[in-house]
């Protein structure tokens, strides 16, 4: 099972950067561990500055927008 | 190549609208249609150009070029960076953290942060086109020259003690530098979305500029300005600036007013104190950086770049008299 991270800090972008990974893995049919981190500290310490961002398996695949939906089809493949 | 908006606004509001011309209604119909039109076209055009450049610039980058730079070298790399980095105000609270935790000092960090809101690339080339490119110069270097006398003072007057101090308690982070792989192809549909973005969340700005603007254009008769905001009346510039502390605008929509307060006699150093004031002093801003700053530490930032403001203001009326 994948771990999917989605950093934010609450704004608009991130809930929904969060909200259309969990409906492709719903739609796909994939299963992963889903999480998001709201705290900045955290985001600090692991060297993210730009929210959303979203991090697979503990590497970075994302940062700064919204990702495009063929994008995160890729990521839970 | 612009005459084409002054074309179709005339075409619009004298022979399809059948205004008279030399109405003030006129004016302002005419000065609204041309200047919307005008601003949306340059605005989608620079913005995909822009958003695509910098999609090689990054907080993270910044970061990584400003680490173990001698101080001077940082303060100016700062406020480049800042005028042309992007960041959304969400993500100013791991970026503050990010850059003190990995030793890039309080200084040299505020004054990214100050200058990144208050310069922008977009609205100095609209400056340019609409008033003047020795305006955009002006308007460029009093943003970068306040951010780095900012940065400094903090420094100087060490600061520190205004920040919450969780923030000193962050571990540098192990990952220097982490950026995902982006195609060419990824860059412009990058720049694509943040361009719709951009006019998404302007567009009521910039039609609320243009009309403020039209109105004043067209109803408010030069003499008021003269007799009222001229260069001697010494209250013009405090009042400009504390006016547009609670104003708060993007940059775009506030270059339609500045270009018609200049064209109606207001003195330039008087327009680009209220230009700042509006752009720099945001409330969401300073709420948001509120989590991470005590509030002496705000006052200290409104207070300055007020101060700094009325200096710039009286400063440009005296060397433009």
């Amino acid at each position: 099972m994948k771990k999917v991270e989605v950093f934010g800090t609450g704004c608009k972008k991130c809930i929904t950067t969060e909200e259309m990974i969990k409906n492709k893995a719903q739609a796909i049919g994939a299963e992963i561990d889903l999480q998001h981190i709201y705290d900045p500290v955290e985001m600090a310490s692991r060297g993210i500055m730009s929210t959303p961002a979203v991090m697979v398996d503990g590497k970075l695949v994302h940062k700064g927008g919204l990702p495009s939906d063929a994008e995160i089809e890729e990521w839970l493949k | 190549m612009l005459e084409i908006f002054t074309t179709f606004a005339s075409v619009i509001t004298y022979d399809l609208l059948q205004i008279d011309r030399e109405t003030h209604l006129a004016e302002a119909v005419h000065f609204f249609i041309e200047d919307t039109t005008k601003i949306f076209f340059l605005l989608t055009v620079l913005m995909l150009l822009v958003g695509f450049l910098r999609s090689w610039i990054s907080p993270e980058k910044v970061r990584h070029w400003l680490d173990g730079k001698p101080k001077i070298i940082a303060y100016l790399l700062a406020v480049i960076l800042g005028a042309v980095t992007p960041f959304c105000s969400c993500s100013s609270i791991p970026l503050f953290i990010a850059f003190l935790s990995s030793g890039i000092p309080l200084g040299v960090t505020m004054a990214f942060l100050i200058t990144s809101p208050m310069v922008n690339e977009v609205a100095a080339i609209l400056f340019g086109e609409a008033i003047g490119w020795d305006f955009t110069l002006a308007y460029v270097a009093v943003g970068m020259i306040t951010g780095m006398v900012g940065g400094a003072l903090i420094d100087f007057l060490k600061l520190e003690k205004w920040v919450e101090p969780f923030v000193f308690t962050v571990k540098k982070s192990e990952n220097d530098l982490i950026e995902p792989k982006l195609t060419i192809k990824k860059r412009f549909s990058h720049a694509w979305d943040e361009t719709a973005d951009i006019l998404k969340s302007v567009w009521v700005y910039v039609l609320i500029g243009v009309g403020l603007g039209a109105s004043i254009h067209g109803f408010v008769p030069q003499e008021w300005f003269i007799e009222h905001a001229n260069v001697d009346n010494l209250l013009a510039v405090p009042l400009a600036v504390l006016v547009a502390i609670p104003l708060y605008s993007n940059v775009t929509g506030v270059v339609p007013v500045a270009e018609v307060l200049i064209a109606k006699g207001l003195p330039v150093g008087t327009t680009l104190a209220f230009i700042m004031s509006t752009v720099a002093i945001s409330l969401p801003e300073l709420v948001i950086l509120r989590k991470v700053l005590k509030v002496k530490m705000l006052a200290f930032f409104v207070g300055y770049l007020a101060l700094a403001f009325i200096i710039v203001g009286y400063g440009f009326n005296w060397f433009y008299q």
